[in-house]
């Protein structure tokens, strides 16, 4: 049972189902029977893996025979860690929507969106890499535009049109090395064996960058981002958060650096700059924010700033550390606007001005929202400290200046987050708070399979580096070829 | 062979069958003979292709290709009409013989190995599009269309004429073949004259497919054309002739590649930010449609600028899905027309909630236009860039990925339109003729899009 197109194939046959249905209840069963058999159709590859550092489960079939495009996947240390945490995510996405009323289509476009996330994560074929790519954005763009709240129609736009720009970018650099390809395909294995002229290794690079900053997003690419993650429901934002951002950073590693490392070597230290400034201008506007889930829009760009840093820093310890923060961050982040969700849902608000003091009111919450910050902030045995840790570590081998300002994102996200904590649970009661009534049922079991996540990894996180340490150390390999 | 002689007794048999008065008869008669046009162009698809009247026609695969293309979506057109035209007239044999010898001339144009016959494919397309546009004689923006249209073509005709003398007068010759001949057999020393006439041929065909800076009539005669006859224009005409224009330059002009790729590609870039930026600032769909479709002819005009083996594939691939894309949105228009009234970006308001299925399809139709993956429109738009990458052109290709993320946004204004904003308004409902119209369309755009293998190689 490791069929990897069988895999990505489950959602979309369910999707096309549940699009039909218009109950509500039927609704949200269906896609969680859905979610939790695609979470099960993962296990296999998750016990089956062979982390050597070459692709397992590899399956390749002719597509588009006149341009030499195979519907070639496969999956290896770097990607197996984002597949599963797509697909544990979105069972877990599908629990928090339980109370609202979204109807089958919606969960059609969220499954539509985790089959092209899994064909990017799997892609060994640029051109399927592509396709997934834009498959994936197409239904977020609609969950966003159809479900947010405020201006969601423009910012949705700003949104599809910047990710489209990006997209187009990165296929003209595919059909260019498709071009140089002399076996006349669009491989993986032959795209890093090209050996490019540094000239044409520097305008790839930039063609590539731009795309995955888009989507990351790096600074200064990320003016759609805040925006966009305010004003889209939930449930959207825990996927663009969660899992899309992944995307981007897990192109750089699987396409990016392997393809051109020559121009790495050259503007690896600009794309450093941006994303350890990234760091400390986020934290620092994610400081002033009084609306909550733009504080967490924010502190996401610091801290995805720092995941690209450590991938930029082209060392194992620096990529671990990226491999690992990444699934926290993925983790973490549904958490963070579950919990803001739940907190705007009882209180009709996510001004900071006008929440405070739920912790006396609802002490379950209080609890895991704590072991989700702390997670977030990366205090030790949580998932968090690891992964900041080994990413630190990595940019002070890179360079011991990145490291002093990259080290600011542990006292500013400190800042930030207790802030968050401060304003939203402690201190007095407000209007609105007073009679804020404690989570139970699913919202309970949903926060605590994700704290328990969160101490899990942070106590054992030996059980996913493992996993991507091999492919990890192939992928430095490609360094100065 | 035996496809233009039907088509032409077909346009006969349905002006006949008009005189009658059977005008129930019209449609299945024009239907069927058009599927047996399609037959028989299949049936030619086997045979060793030889220039036939004295190398007047080829019929090889390019022009078999072609014109099945354009016949099939004159059927399409065909299937829109039930019920179209009566509503603004009782002689309706008239539409359908116009439209089918407009066809012909489609149809001769993508299968001309004569000069002469260009201009004969070329007159007879155009002319009969000039009434068609024109045919609602009581609204004057009908009446204005086709005034431009017939004056603007007339001007064209005359550069083109004037180029296929000059070539002539050159070579010696209308055949294509003996221009080859001429062009390869005097490198270096070629008239002058030859170079005048390519240049007032590039004239007179850019304004044939709507590309600028010979656009202008484009906007006011789509959108004053009847909408059936416009999603007729934009589709069987454009492809038409593209197909003519690419056969003479790879047919013929291949050798003076660089004294015509430098000129087509100012036209290339002039026309896809003309297009695009005016389709951007347009609030009635129509015309959107209208200034995307010069957008498009400047997307197909890459594989001119990228000539080799598979352009022939390629502007076949696009224009298949876009005309598909085409004729699903101006089909969407009429519905939408015919409910509220109105063209604009407005009176889609709401749709999703209207009629889902309806909004499914033109956002997929939309989709398609703006090349996303897993529709046609990608496979088309893909196979574009590749060849123009072939000969690494990569400015170009940054300029296209500019004006396609600006095209992004206006395709989306409808999209946003249908399921983002909201109206009052009964549900619309789709007659039987349209919904077999939406299901062909939807299923092949996707399917171009999911498996495009059978039609990359075709050519």
């Amino acid at each position: 049972m490791d069929n990897l197109f069988l895999l990505i194939l489950t959602p979309i046959i369910g999707a096309i189902f549940l699009s039909f249905v218009c109950e509500h209840t039927l609704a949200k069963r269906g896609a969680l029977v859905l979610s939790l058999i695609t979470l099960g159709l993962t296990i296999p590859f998750i016990c089956q893996f062979n982390p050597e550092g070459d692709f397992n489960y590899e399956q390749s079939y002719p597509w588009i025979t006149a341009f030499g495009v195979n519907f070639h996947i496969g999956v290896d240390g770097i990607s197996l860690p984002l597949l599963v945490l797509t697909n544990f995510l979105v069972p877990l996405i599908v629990l928090t929507t339980f109370k609202k009323a979204f109807k089958g289509n919606f969960y059609a476009l969220m499954f539509f969106m985790q089959s092209g996330l899994m064909l990017v994560f799997s892609a060994m074929d640029a051109f399927t890499f592509y396709v997934g790519w834009e498959v994936a954005l197409i239904p977020i763009y609609f969950i966003c535009a159809l479900w947010g709240d405020g201006d969601r129609i423009r910012v949705n736009l700003k949104f599809f049109i910047y990710t489209f720009f990006g997209s187009l970018l990165m296929l003209v650099a595919i059909l260019y090395l498709h071009q140089q390809v002399a076996t006349n395909d669009f491989e993986w294995h032959s795209f890093v064996s090209l050996d490019l002229e540094a000239s044409t290794q520097r305008w790839i690079f930039w063609a590539f960058f731009i795309a995955f900053a888009i989507k990351i997003p790096i600074f200064p690419f990320h003016t759609w981002q805040p925006s966009t993650y305010t004003h889209a429901p939930a449930a959207g934002t825990m996927l663009l958060a969660g899992i899309m951002l992944k995307m981007g950073v897990y192109g750089l590693m699987r396409w990016l650096l392997p393809v051109v490392p020559e121009a790495v070597a050259i503007y690896g230290q600009l794309a450093m700059i941006l994303c350890v400034f990234a760091v400390v201008y986020a934290s620092i506007i994610a400081i002033q924010q009084q609306d909550s889930k733009r504080l967490i829009a924010y502190s996401s760009i610091a801290h995805v700033g720092l995941i690209s840093a450590g991938v930029f820093t082209w060392n194992v310890t620096g990529m671990s550390g990226a491999m690992i923060q990444m699934i926290n961050h993925g983790v973490s982040v549904v958490g963070l606007f579950f919990v803001l969700d739940i907190i705007q849902d009882r209180t009709g608000s996510r001004d900071l001005r006008e929440l405070g003091g739920i912790a006396k009111k609802a002490p379950r919450l209080a609890i895991v929202f704590l072991i989700i910050i702390m997670g977030a902030i990366g205090l030790p045995l949580t998932n968090g400290f690891i992964g900041e840790f080994l990413l630190l570590k990595g940019i002070y081998e890179y360079s011991v200046w990145f490291a002093v300002f990259g080290g600011l994102t542990l006292i500013l996200g400190a800042v930030y987050m207790l802030r968050l904590y401060q304003k939203t649970m402690l201190g007095t009661t407000s209007e609105r708070t007073a009679h804020f009534v404690d989570i139970s049922g699913v919202e309970l079991y949903t926060l605590i399979i994700i704290s328990a996540v969160i101490i899990y990894l942070g106590i054992f996180p030996n059980s996913l580096l493992h996993i991507s340490s091999a492919s990890v150390s192939v992928l430095a390999t490609f360094l100065g070829r | 062979m035996g496809a233009i002689i039907t088509l032409s007794i077909l346009a006969l048999l349905v002006l006949y069958l008009g005189l009658f008065k059977a005008n129930k008869s019209l449609l299945p008669v024009g239907l069927v003979g058009l599927l047996v046009v399609i037959g028989l162009l299949i049936k030619d698809w086997k045979i060793d292709a030889s220039p036939l009247y004295n190398g007047m026609i080829l019929f090889d695969h390019y022009a078999i290709a072609f014109s099945i293309l354009c016949t099939f979506v004159t059927i399409l057109v065909f299937i829109l009409s039930k019920g179209y035209f009566t509503s603004s007239s009782d002689h309706v044999a008239e539409y359908y013989t116009l439209l089918l010898f407009s066809l012909l001339g489609a149809v001769l144009v993508s299968s001309y190995h004569n000069l002469a016959l260009l201009f004969l494919g070329i007159e007879i397309m155009s002319v009969a599009l000039y009434i068609l546009v024109g045919i609602r004689k009581k609204d004057p923006a009908s009446n204005e269309a086709a005034i431009k249209y017939f004056i603007m073509g007339a001007f064209s005709t005359g550069f083109l004429l004037l180029g296929i003398t000059l070539l002539y007068g050159a070579s010696g010759s209308f055949d294509l073949m003996m221009i080859r001949d001429y062009v390869t057999a005097h490198p270096g020393a070629i008239s002058p004259l030859f170079y005048g006439g390519v240049l007032l041929m590039i004239i007179g065909l850019t304004f044939k497919v709507g590309a600028a800076p010979f656009h202008f009539w484009t906007a006011d005669v789509y959108d004053g054309a009847p909408i059936l006859i416009t999603s007729f224009m934009s589709t069987v005409v454009k492809v038409a002739s593209f197909a003519g224009l690419l056969r003479l330059f790879t047919f013929s002009l291949l050798p003076l590649q660089d004294f015509w790729t430098p000129i087509f590609l100012g036209i290339v870039v002039l026309t896809l930010f003309i297009g695009n930026l005016s389709a951007l600032m347009q609030s009635s769909f129509k015309r959107m449609l209208a200034y995307s479709s010069i957008s498009h002819a400047g997307y197909m005009l890459f594989a001119v600028i990228g000539i080799g083996a598979s352009s022939a594939n390629s502007i076949f691939v696009y224009g298949a899905s876009y005309s598909l894309a085409t004729v699903t949105a101006f089909a969407a228009l009429i519905l939408v027309k015919r409910a509220v009234g109105s063209d604009h970006f407005e009176s889609f308001n709401g749709l999703a909630k209207k009629n889902p299925y309806l909004a499914a399809i033109l956002t997929i139709a939309m989709l398609s236009l703006a090349g996303i993956p897993l529709t046609a429109g990608f496979i088309g738009k893909f196979m574009m860039f590749s060849s123009v990458m072939a000969q690494y052109h990569i400015v170009l290709l940054l300029i296209a990925v500019l004006n396609a993320a600006i095209a992004v946004y206006y395709y989306l204004k409808v999209v946003v339109a249908m399921y983002f904003r909201t109206a009052e308004g009964k549900t619309i409902l789709i007659n039987a003729n349209y919904v077999i119209l939406f299901i062909v369309t939807t299923v092949l755009t996707i399917l171009i899009g999911v498996y495009p293998n059978c039609f990359m190689e075709l050519i």
